[in-house]
């Protein structure tokens, strides 16, 4: 459903069904749609059985890395030790908000969800790691909490099943690099938000060192209709020419775009039909420039290179960008890509956790240079040294957030050379950088 | 997924590192196994003595068939594994991290105390860039005293998060975090807490660069001016592994030297502190002797003649031996004190025990003195008023015991075997033969545990004086109490002939990191 804008035609309203609609956020308006029968179905089957159904619908993680959902599921198994779901509401890639709406508008989708995941996984207690900006969402998750606890569908005896199912919602205290699973877990036991070194992998030593699940909202979401409609009903809403995608796909639109706000469509949906008419195409009497497909952290693509793409894992992989979050940025010819490419560094630099050399400096430094070039201040050997700076940032850190500030300027590079020569003043071979005005900034 | 590789060692792990076999125990990560093949990899982060950090992926190292270069701190053997440290892809990497350490770190090696032993400085010489394509302003961040004996310089950290780790795991202190985020990140201080706790000074060791500095040792040396001899911290009978650091024949630094069965990698503040006395120039330095009524210079032997003399024309004769002396020295007075039928005794100076609670059994320990149980072994035994039998007639050897030696009743004779001549002995000695300190000769001393470790000379002595085994082997000669070698090694195997609980032991078999009593391991067995 394309809110805040009406639901287009094309769409595949699945897990975004009831956005819009003030009556599901309640526990009596959820049930009322048939809310928590598939966590009642579930709590009475066997663990591996839903990870099993899970596992044949093709579901793959909706947070960015696409790992197959039941496959991570069936890594745990009934080893008597406390198993841990985490439940990654963080959100914090630039342009996607798609967990966003799910926690505002269906809170108890998110609620059964995490129960069923629990129960898939052998554990009794999930965790929801909300970030903190999200002021409405966590009110209305808490809520839904609160209810279902009081209705009896949570707690030591969860629907009569004699099995316990909690759930905590945390509140982050606002770092993007918490929404980086292993930083979530250390933020969760009271630390400092820092990436952990894998191995231990989370589903050997998680969360309070314990077997630990992590997954995505959209990710459990999706998970409730695979279990109430089936894993062939699920493979059926996608392209039947890609298998390794599957279902339905909440993509965030936003930027310079005619109707900015979440979209759900089928896995392989072309991506210029998507654009260009459900989404409504560029602002009137402006045309795309360049679009990041799944959230900042993914390779720049250009307009022609998105009109054949289709969206989905592979699709936009092929395209030359990855899904990712599915927050798709579009950059009307308006924009100086060198200033947005400078912006996203710039966050990038802000968030590095500071743990890994290359990311802590090489975050930072990028960002100088960009700035220095969008300034008017740049020499064309700038630009060879920010390609060299992100060659030896890209696959040598702990996590991905040092790749990810590389990936848009490697990528912007490549696309957009010529504005970023064009703000090299000609024929200039070095620079005097104004050290103590730019020190004070 | 490949089928598990038969180990070419059973119980073992064999892989190849640079082009060399290595068989490692399982879980060993790749520093450790490179450094048995000799082969170092370049770290930051990492510490043997501290847990994996994995953080300034300096080690990065390619391992066949991983699909990137992996952190070989973080990484653990595998059999059949193919690791290259010197690769194009490697070299191309840390020559990157290096590149990142440094754009925002000041190059006043010149005038850092850390110039001459940073890895930094190290790493960049060997591999590298020789210019800098940084042009912005560097990060700038004031200094700040961190507390006891640390001073912070941020500008050259690279937050390599040792000293954090190193206050949180092993001092159970957390004194240290990382603050702020991105490039803004430094080591801060948690509100109202200082570097105090008594095992913090090791983070300056610790400290890869030169962030942390000691402010006792602050502009005092460079690194590449210092003499080093390894040696044991005196300062209590934990017996930590030490390396005395001199310049000019004045020791300026105490480092801790590695024993994973003493001290790991640490030595407390008191012990890093404690130098000062070495240098002390208010020296004994010359023999003197009793002539008519007053003390004169006098030369070795007439000196040695005239102690001889008084021992063996006294009533009774008692041994006030400091439990700080060596082995040696120790055993050779037990000599004298056997041929002269003469009671043993010491005092020893007590303190608060201070634990390192991340490393068992390593703690400042109560016993302020190095070699009580080497005392105890030659027969000393412990009293509050050692003096307190002394009668006229008798003969008193105080042999370097600082002791509070108070009141010497008339007519008690004096022998000083020592490094100084207390005022208050004056009246009473008939001889004085100045020793050399225990950082101007050779020796051993056995710690709490019964470990028998040999610390070397590290500095000249003043004037006449002698090696205290030296000048306690001729005085036991002239006795009559036998004849015994000039050298300590020479007299440690007499002593190990002697006395049973030093079976079989050598200087050599002790080597620098020494060994338990072999009576101990028999008893322990």
């Amino acid at each position: 459903m394309g809110y805040p804008h009406l639901s287009h035609g094309r769409e595949t309203p699945v897990i975004s069904k009831y956005f819009g609609d003030a009556e599901a956020r309640t526990l009596a308006g959820w049930q009322a749609r048939g809310g928590y029968e598939v966590l009642r179905q579930a709590l009475a089957t066997d663990p591996v059985d839903v990870q099993n159904v899970v596992k044949d619908s093709g579901l793959r993680g909706r947070g960015g890395a696409g790992f197959p959902t039941g496959v991570k599921w069936s890594f745990m198994k009934p080893d008597g030790k406390t198993h841990y779901l985490c439940i990654n509401a963080d959100e914090s890639e630039p342009g996607t908000f798609k967990d966003r709406e799910i926690m505002r508008w269906t809170p108890h989708q998110l609620v059964e969800g995490a129960a069923v995941a629990a129960h898939a996984i052998y554990a009794e207690t999930a965790y929801i790691y909300i970030r903190g900006e999200y002021t409405e969402p966590i009110a209305r998750v808490r809520e839904a909490v609160r209810e279902a606890y009081a209705a009896g569908i949570l707690g030591a005896n969860a629907m009569g099943s004699g099995k316990r199912v909690d759930v905590h919602v945390h509140k982050g205290a606002g770092a993007y690099i918490c929404g980086e699973e292993t930083a979530l877990m250390n933020s969760l036991e009271g630390r400092r938000g820092n990436p952990r070194i894998k191995p231990p992998f989370p589903a050997v030593a998680g969360l309070f060192a314990q077997p630990t699940t992590i997954n995505n909202v959209e990710t459990v979401c999706a998970a409730i209709h695979v279990l109430r409609n089936g894993a062939d009903w699920y493979k059926s809403l996608s392209s039947p020419s890609n298998p390794k995608s599957t279902g339905t796909k909440l993509f965030s639109v936003c930027g310079n775009v005619a109707r900015p706000g979440n979209y759900e469509v089928g896995m392989g949906f072309s991506m210029k039909e998507f654009l260009w008419d459900v989404c409504g195409g560029p602002p009137p009497g402006r045309s795309f420039k360049a679009i990041i497909p799944g959230g900042s952290s993914v390779p720049i693509l250009t307009p022609e290179e998105c009109e054949g793409a289709v969206m989905d894992y592979e699709g936009i992989q092929a395209a030359g960008s990855l899904l990712g979050s599915g927050g798709v940025i579009c950059f009307d010819d308006t924009q100086d890509m060198v200033r947005q490419i400078a912006r996203l560094a710039r966050f990038y630099a802000h968030e590095s956790c500071a743990q890994c050399t290359q990311c802590r400096e090489g975050t930072a430094w990028t960002t100088k240079i960009l700035e220095r070039i969008r300034d008017g201040q740049g020499t064309m050997k700038d630009l060879d040294t920010l390609l060299e700076i992100a060659d030896n940032m890209t696959g040598k850190t702990i996590c991905v957030l040092s790749d990810s500030c590389a990936t848009p300027v490697v990528s912007g590079l490549k696309k957009f050379r010529h504005e970023f020569e064009a703000k090299i003043p000609k024929n200039r071979s070095s620079v005097m950088v104004p050290s103590f005005t730019t020190a004070a900034a | 997924m490949t089928a598990p590789v038969a180990p070419a060692n059973p119980g073992m792990v064999t892989l190849t590192i640079e082009g060399r076999i290595v068989v490692v125990p399982p879980g060993t990560n790749l520093i450790e196994a490179a450094k048995t093949a000799g082969v170092l990899i370049p770290h930051y982060c990492y510490h043997p003595s501290l847990p994996v950090a994995g953080v300034c992926r300096m080690c990065l190292v390619e391992v066949e068939k991983f699909p990137k270069l992996t952190p070989a701190c973080a990484t653990s053997v595998g059999e059949g594994q193919v690791v290259h440290v010197h690769s194009d892809k490697a070299r191309e990497a840390r020559k990157g991290v290096l590149e990142f350490l440094l754009i925002n770190h000041p190059l006043d090696c010149p005038i850092c105390d850390q110039a001459g032993e940073c890895e930094l400085q190290d790493y960049t010489f060997a591999e590298g860039r020789k210019d800098s394509r940084y042009m912005e302003p560097k990060r700038f961040n004031p200094m700040e005293d961190f507390g006891g004996d640390v001073l912070y310089v941020p500008n050259r950290c690279i937050l390599c998060t040792r000293c954090v780790r190193f206050m949180d795991v092993m001092a159970k202190d957390p004194v240290l975090n990382v603050s702020e985020r991105g490039d803004r990140a430094y080591i801060g201080k948690f509100e109202g807490r200082d570097l105090t706790h008594a095992w913090a000074g090791n983070v300056v060791d610790l400290c890869p660069v030169g962030a942390l500095l000691s402010k006792d040792f602050l502009n005092r040396a460079r690194a590449w001016e210092l003499d080093r001899a390894a040696s044991v911290c005196p300062s209590c009978s934990q017996g930590c592994n030490v390396m005395l650091e001199t310049r000019d024949n004045v020791v300026v630094r105490i480092r801790p030297r590695p024993n994973a069965a003493v001290n790991q990698h640490f030595a407390c503040d008191v012990g890093r502190m404690n130098y000062r006395w070495i240098n002390r120039r208010d020296r004994l330095e010359y023999p003197v002797a009793r002539t008519a009524n007053a003390l004169t210079p006098a030369s070795w032997s007439e000196a040695v003649q005239q102690a001889a003399a008084a021992i063996g024309g006294a009533t009774h004769v008692t041994v006030l031996a400091s439990p700080s002396l060596s082995n040696e020295t120790l055993f050779l007075l037990s000599r004298i004190a056997v041929h002269v039928g003469a009671s043993s005794v010491m005092t020893m100076e007590r303190g608060d025990e201070v634990p390192l609670p991340g490393v068992p059994d390593l703690s400042l320990r109560a016993e302020r003195v190095a070699n009580h149980t080497g005392a105890a072994l030659f027969g000393s035994t412990e009293s509050d008023a050692p003096l307190a039998s002394l009668a006229a007639g008798d003969v008193l050897i105080v042999a370097d015991a600082a002791a509070s030696v108070t009141t010497i009743p008339d007519g008690v004779r004096v022998v000083v075997i020592g490094t100084v001549l207390h005022e208050s002995l004056l009246p009473h000695v008939v001889a004085a033969l100045p020793v050399c300190n225990f950082a101007e000769e050779d020796g051993t001393f056995t710690n709490l545990r019964g470990r028998v470790q040999r610390f070397l000379q590290a500095k000249a002595a003043p004037a006449q004086a002698r090696p205290s085994y030296r000048v306690v082997g001729e005085l036991a000669t002239a006795l009559g109490a036998g004849s015994f070698p000039p050298l300590a090694a020479d007299v440690f195997a007499v002593m190990a002939a002697t006395f049973p609980a030093f079976t079989g032991m050598t200087y050599r078999t002790l080597g620098l990191q020494g060994a338990p009593l072999p009576l101990l391991v028999e008893a322990s067995a």
